[in-house]
């Protein structure tokens, strides 16, 4: 046997107890993660992965019991240490890093403090303790270390603050990081920087990883090996590149197939779906746990957990059909909708110099500066940009849930829509729906789900009694769920079916234009494929338009017909979504292109965007993107407003770089 | 396709189960118990009455009078030779009248405040905030005395009165739970169906901050019990000859120097653990309803 490696799991097995019952969380999982290298952990909310990194803390929650199994830590066995050597162990061994920074670090001491206090720890005095303290913050590429160190944990923003605690963690030298999704509460852009912060540091410190993730995208480029947990057990395991391009497990076979690939269209034909729910924790099964979810079950699955077997190459698969499950049978082929209507002159929603400005202490901040926007019947348009960027500001004027400066104008059909919900007629109100990011704040959780979508009906269509049940009806077919749920209360359903009752409450009056804000971003990606599918399904067979708002670009891609980038509350780009992802693009798009991490198709041009989204309240000039544009050009940038250029009908760029120059500059940084 | 046919079911098991675990916990919970063995026991009283009294509380003895504890009269007689255990327990039920009744109309009023003030904002709130804040600035006994001055002292008074008082202390914590709530995407919702405002107020919002208006009606009644019996002592409350606690321990703290010290000390511990048992029950089912 070689060095002992850094974290070996081994045939672990772990109960909570619930209301006096042992329940099995997780049933039997081995991995072993060598020097230097890093293992990912991917797989659905509930299957485990937070459990597991606990363990490796061992920072279990009171009802924990480790029922089996062992876990060692460069040789040491980690269940058999007494508390002042676990406490020694977290210091110098092992540190981890959470997913929201905001709530990691305390927000009443200064940042330079709470980093020195990892040194001080170390027993180190004051002085160099802060000297440490620096030199780290300088590792973690923190430009200013001196003034970040003075300021408290909430004047820094969300990347800000997770370098912060990669610091804390990476500060004793440890043998081993455990990341727990570290940057799903960031923007695409700071993902990307942070994530190669983070692949930088590793080759550094020589540090091994264990990257949770449910994004596979990003463990994809962050890993060398990865685990696929399911229901607590470890399903596939092996080289990511072999698990990804050639998995052996039915699971992983139906997740990677759920991910819209890149560039894929909704007239391609529709996402696939795994069908039904993972089992509930404790649940007890004879034969292998995918089995009531997997097209290749036979018989032989569901009386006989199947063992892992070894597929070569230090992958193995826990399927019995492990031959077979790249032939998974996809769902019955449906076509896709076709590509939405082509903007003929006829607009359904025009927005003209559109503004809004908020009122901050006293400062006027610019939520949306001059947009100009036409929505045409039957399309979606995909809205994309940072944080702040002004994508939700749109989307609530649009609603009228906030009145737009005086010299804007909004226009529906050609008629002028009132500023606020209020001043419109009943048609206007109908018309214009949203189904919001998160189905349970969306949601009343104190609501049946007959209430909830039979008030929408009572309220848009004056439907009572028999009528307003038969509409109810007919809602929750189109949505697809069941009748019974009209009985239920939302905190009874999952995350996917309450976004579904949030589609139906939506359509509950034909409406013509819907906003979707981030539909699918609290949710697991089999779960999105089958919203994704069914948004579209409603598009087609009802022609309805969708502004749809979403970070993810794949998805923004499959859903949209065109797409338009936001950056600071200005439209920097528009025109079909092909024209904008075929380039050229404004430098501002080709970043966020290149941020997005790829699961299908390889690497794209890595351009990085630096620095962070400069405040609303004291926009740059001249062109507002100049202080983090990657294609500065020089002082026409931060001078003068730039023109906006037409590379083809209906394709609009709003940069100082010509056309013809931005296709050449593109198509020499493509690979 | 009959996707959700599978995880309802599963699901509407949970939802019962989740109901009898709070239930579960509060029989658990040694605070709740406790405070709801005492309190159930006044309420007993209060029921009972005089079908529970060894004597005829309002009954008077000339030639008993001031009787220390005994066989006979385990509480001992009051001034005018009336068996003070018999009117502690008759004395339970004016108290266990007019407290919740007064907490309620604080409770109803003051979430009714809060509601508006929260959910408007602006002016409104500016001005009624500002209202509520000199008006908690008093005193609550001064309040209630100016009130019972104005009005003359009744059972009805001293129920308005108190229920006035409490009004703006409940507004207050249910005033920051809309203001937590009126932000979430279901209210937006709603004002995208153009519902009108009192529907939003008391369909949409009151279900979900229910759970801190329970806790401060708890909380309130403790108070009450204790407004009560201050106001019935300063003799602006309950009239004699009511077996009122406050009224007792008014008539008789004077003899106290005597060394007549029963006819006080019995209304006293009264008042006592009914405030403590109502305060046991308010913590237990606090700490309930946070789980």
């Amino acid at each position: 046997m070689n060095a002992p490696a850094v974290l070996e799991i081994d045939d672990l097995r772990l109960a909570f107890r619930v209301r006096g019952t042992e329940r099995q969380a997780i049933h039997g999982v081995s991995f072993r993660i060598g020097k230097e290298e890093s293992f990912g952990l991917v797989g659905e909310s509930g299957c485990g992965k937070s459990t597991v990194a606990l363990t490796a803390m061992r920072y279990l929650p009171g009802n924990a019991r480790i029922t089996g199994g062992s876990v060692r830590v460069t040789g040491r066995d980690l269940l058999k240490m007494s508390e002042s050597e676990l406490r020694r162990y977290r210091t110098s061994t092992v540190s981890m890093v959470y997913q929201n920074p905001g709530t990691a670090l305390n927000p009443s001491i200064r940042v330079g403090d709470q980093v020195a206090e990892v040194f001080r720890i170390a027993g180190l005095p004051r002085a160099e303790a802060e000297d440490r303290a620096r030199a780290m913050l300088q590792k973690v590429r923190i430009s200013d270390p001196g003034y970040v160190m003075r300021r408290y944990p909430h004047q820094l923003s969300g990347g800000m603050q997770q370098r912060v605690v990669i610091a804390m963690a990476l500060a004793p030298n440890p043998e081993l990081l455990i990341l727990d999704e570290p940057t799903t509460a960031l923007d695409a852009t700071v993902e990307a920087e942070v994530l190669d912060l983070i692949a930088a540091l590793r080759t550094e410190f020589g540090t091994s990883l264990l990257y949770i993730s449910h994004n596979l995208g990003v463990v994809a480029r962050m890993c060398e090996r990865v685990g696929v947990l399911y229901a607590g057990r470890l399903v596939e395991v092996g080289e990511t590149e072999a698990v990804f391009s050639d998995p052996r497990h039915p699971y992983t076979v139906g997740l990677l197939r759920c991910v819209p690939r890149w560039g894929s269209r909704k007239d391609e034909g529709v996402l696939d779906t795994i069908p039904g729910l993972p089992p509930p924790i404790g649940a007890q099964t004879a034969g292998c746990v995918y089995a009531d979810r997997c097209a290749l079950a036979v018989d032989h699955c569901r009386q006989e957990p199947p063992p892992l077997f070894e597929v070569g190459g230090g992958h193995s698969s826990r399927c019995f059909r492990h031959e077979e499950a790249s032939r998974l049978p996809r769902p019955a082929a449906q076509p896709g909708a076709a590509a939405g209507v082509a903007a003929n002159g006829h607009a359904l929603i025009q927005l003209q110099a559109v503004s809004k400005t908020f009122q901050q202490d006293g400062h006027r901040v610019q939520g949306l500066v001059d947009v100009d926007l036409q929505i045409a019947p039957g399309e979606a348009l995909g809205l994309v940009g940072e944080s702040g960027s002004g994508k939700s500001t749109l989307a609530k004027v649009l609603l009228g849930l906030l009145e737009p400066d005086s010299g804007g104008h909004l226009e529906y059909e050609g008629r002028s829509l009132a500023g606020q919900v209020g001043g419109r007629d009943e048609e206007e109100v109908r018309a214009i729906q949203i189904v919001f990011q998160n189905p349970g704040a969306s949601l009343n959780r104190r609501h049946s789900i007959r209430q909830i979508i039979g008030r929408a009906v009572t309220k848009l269509l004056g439907l009572h009694g028999r009528e307003r049940e038969q509409r109810l009806f007919e809602l929750t077919g189109s949505v697809r769920l069941d009748r019974s749920v009209l009985d239920s209360r939302p905190e009874q359903l999952s995350g996917g079916l309450k976004q579904r009752v949030a589609i139906a409450r939506a359509f509950a009056g034909d409406p013509r234009i819907v906003v979707c804000d981030e539909p699918t971003s609290a949710l697991d990606v089999s779960v999105q494929a089958a919203i994704l599918n069914l948004l579209v399904d409603l598009q087609r067979s009802k022609g309805v338009t969708y502004l749809f708002i979403s970070h993810d670009l794949g998805v923004v891609r499959y859903l949209s017909d065109r797409i338009a980038v936001l950056y600071l509350g200005r439209l920097l780009e528009i025109g079909t979504a092909e024209a904008v992802f075929k380039g050229p693009h404004h430098p501002y798009t080709e970043a966020l292109l290149s941020a997005a991490p790829v699961l299908h198709g390889g690497a794209k041009t890595r351009i990085r965007l630096e620095g962070e989204v400069p405040s609303a309240a004291d926009p740059p000039s001249g062109c507002v993107f100049h202080t983090r544009c990657p294609r500065y050009l020089g002082d026409i940038c931060r001078d003068q407003e730039p023109p906006l250029n037409q590379p083809e009908p209906g394709h609009l760029i709003r940069c100082h770089i010509p056309v013809d120059e931005l296709r050449r500059l593109q198509l020499v940084d493509e690979p | 396709m009959n996707v959700a046919a599978v995880p309802v079911e599963r699901v509407a098991e949970q939802r019962t189960t989740v109901r009898r675990e709070r239930i579960r916990l509060l029989l658990r919970s040694p605070t709740f118990i406790a405070g709801a063995v005492i309190v159930g026991t006044w309420v007993v009283c209060a029921i009972g009455g005089t079908h529970l009294t060894p004597y005829d509380p309002f009954a008077t003895d000339p030639l008993n009078r001031l009787r220390p504890p005994s066989a006979r009269h385990l509480f001992g007689t009051d001034q005018l030779g009336r068996d003070v255990l018999s009117r502690v327990v008759a004395g339970a039920r004016g108290i266990l009248i007019v407290a919740p009744l007064a907490t309620l109309l604080g409770t109803v009023a003051g979430t009714a405040l809060g509601l508006v003030t929260g959910y408007f904002r602006g002016v409104v709130d500016e001005v009624l905030m500002r209202l509520v804040d000199a008006f908690r600035a008093l005193p609550v006994v001064i309040v209630g005395m100016l009130g019972l001055v104005a009005l003359g002292p009744s059972t009805v008074t001293v129920i308005l009165v108190i229920g006035i008082v409490f009004t703006p202390i409940v507004a207050r914590p249910v005033r920051a739970a809309v203001l937590t709530q009126r932000g979430q995407e279901y209210v937006q919702a709603a004002r995208l169906r153009r519902e009108r405002a009192p529907y939003i107020l008391f369909v949409e919002l009151l279900p979900n901050v229910l759970a801190p208006v329970l806790v401060e009606f708890t909380v309130r009644l403790g108070y009450a019990i204790f407004a009560t019996a201050t106001l019935s002592f300063l003799g602006f409350g309950i009239q004699p000859p009511a077996p009122d606690w406050g009224l007792t321990i008014f008539e008789h703290y004077g003899f106290i120097s005597g060394g007549y010290w029963w006819p006080v000390l019995f209304p006293a511990l009264a008042i006592a653990s009914l405030v403590v048992g109502v305060n046991l029950v308010s913590d237990g089912t606090s700490q309930a309803l946070e789980r």
